[in-house]
């Protein structure tokens, strides 16, 4: 199965096509999945900016990161139940969007990020031991989520 | 002056910079972008920070340590919301004004500034007593849940803004929602 066919597929379920004909659908679902990642950005920033120096200092980084974890896992969660029935209402479209393949890159690479090397760069001292490397790794998860809100608000504009 | 709402909108929308705003191809999807971009700096803090107030996470932090880290972010967040905000409100301001979702948001966002008022006038001045606590006395859990609610709203009302289902050159519409949005359907007015 090519990937086209596989997209058509998800478009042609019936949840696409309810929401497709539905007034009222896509614009709630896609409200829950705004909120969902209002919850992923304040989960992940409380954790980057204290990486960056710039934000609960006082507080070991590992502590806050296991603090905001059930809130990150609850937003990806609401991110996920959200975006993949907005994505089988217009993935024929989603499928010729630029945008939507740049959010899909970022998304790959943000979320491969966020649960492999993330939880190394929390769990040990690294803000303390290699600050400029905790800086930067915390730069390039906030780059990663920016392109993904980029790509997932200009699907909208095509 | 004389002038009505309707139509000092109405001129707004005609003056030069809201129509090169809202004719660029590429400046108002910008705007949005960046209001989306610290809707995630702003909203998301709100939210931990409300969340903070619950006793639903971060419960060793002072509660006095996470406003004073996270409330300059939080600012910088909120006038940079106000800023691109009120662009795209003067890129389209007689459509937005009638919009019953945009005078729903104004209307949370007054409340949601009356609570952040009040926490800070009433609650917040006697944090010396329940400032470690895991779990912060019920005033401050009313604040916080309040917060949640209303900035909740405030985001879901913000994103429906963009429907066009009660906009005023949809008509029939209800006399209600016709008087909500400030409607003269035969368009006698401007």
């Amino acid at each position: 199965m090519s990937l086209l066919a596989f997209f058509q597929w998800c478009y042609d379920t019936p949840i696409g096509d309810t929401i497709r004909n539905s007034t009222w659908l896509f614009p709630v679902i896609e409200a829950f999945h705004l909120l969902g990642f209002g919850l992923t950005a304040g989960s992940v920033l409380i954790v980057e900016i204290r990486l960056l120096g710039a934000g609960l200092n006082r507080q070991p980084v590992a502590e806050l990161a296991a603090n905001a974890q059930p809130w990150l896992l609850g937003g990806v969660t609401l991110m996920f139940a959200s975006g993949i029935p907005l994505f089988m209402s217009e993935s024929i479209k989603a499928y010729y969007s630029f945008a939507f393949w740049i959010k899909m890159t970022c998304l790959f690479l943000v979320l491969l990020y966020t649960f492999t090397l993330r939880r190394r760069v929390t769990r040990t001292e690294l803000s303390s031991t290699r600050p400029a490397l905790a800086r930067s790794l915390a730069i390039l998860s906030i780059a990663l989520w920016f392109g993904v809100a980029w790509g997932g608000r200009w699907i909208g504009f095509s | 002056m004389g002038m009505s709402p309707l139509a000092f909108f109405g001129w707004l929308g005609d003056s030069p910079w809201s129509v090169a705003l809202h004719e660029s191809q590429y400046a108002y999807s910008i705007i949005e972008s960046i209001h989306v971009w610290t809707l995630a700096l702003f909203f998301g803090l709100v939210v931990m920070f409300d969340l903070r107030l619950l006793g639903l996470t971060m419960r060793k932090v002072p509660v006095s340590e996470v406003v004073g880290r996270l409330l300059p972010w939080t600012i910088v967040g909120f006038v940079i919301m106000v800023i691109t905000g009120s662009l795209l409100f003067f890129a389209i301001p007689l459509r937005s004004y009638q919009n019953l979702f945009f005078r729903f948001k104004m209307i949370l966002l007054v409340l949601a500034g009356l609570n952040v008022w009040l926490f800070h006038s009433r609650v917040y001045p006697k944090i010396a007593g329940w400032d470690v606590d895991a779990i912060p006395p019920s005033r401050a859990r009313i604040a916080g849940g309040v917060s949640l609610a209303l900035w909740t709203c405030i985001v879901v009302s913000g994103r429906m803004i963009a429907y066009n289902w009660f906009d005023c050159d949809r008509q029939p519409q209800t006399a209600l929602i016709n008087f909500l949005t400030s409607c003269v359907p035969d368009g006698a007015v401007h």
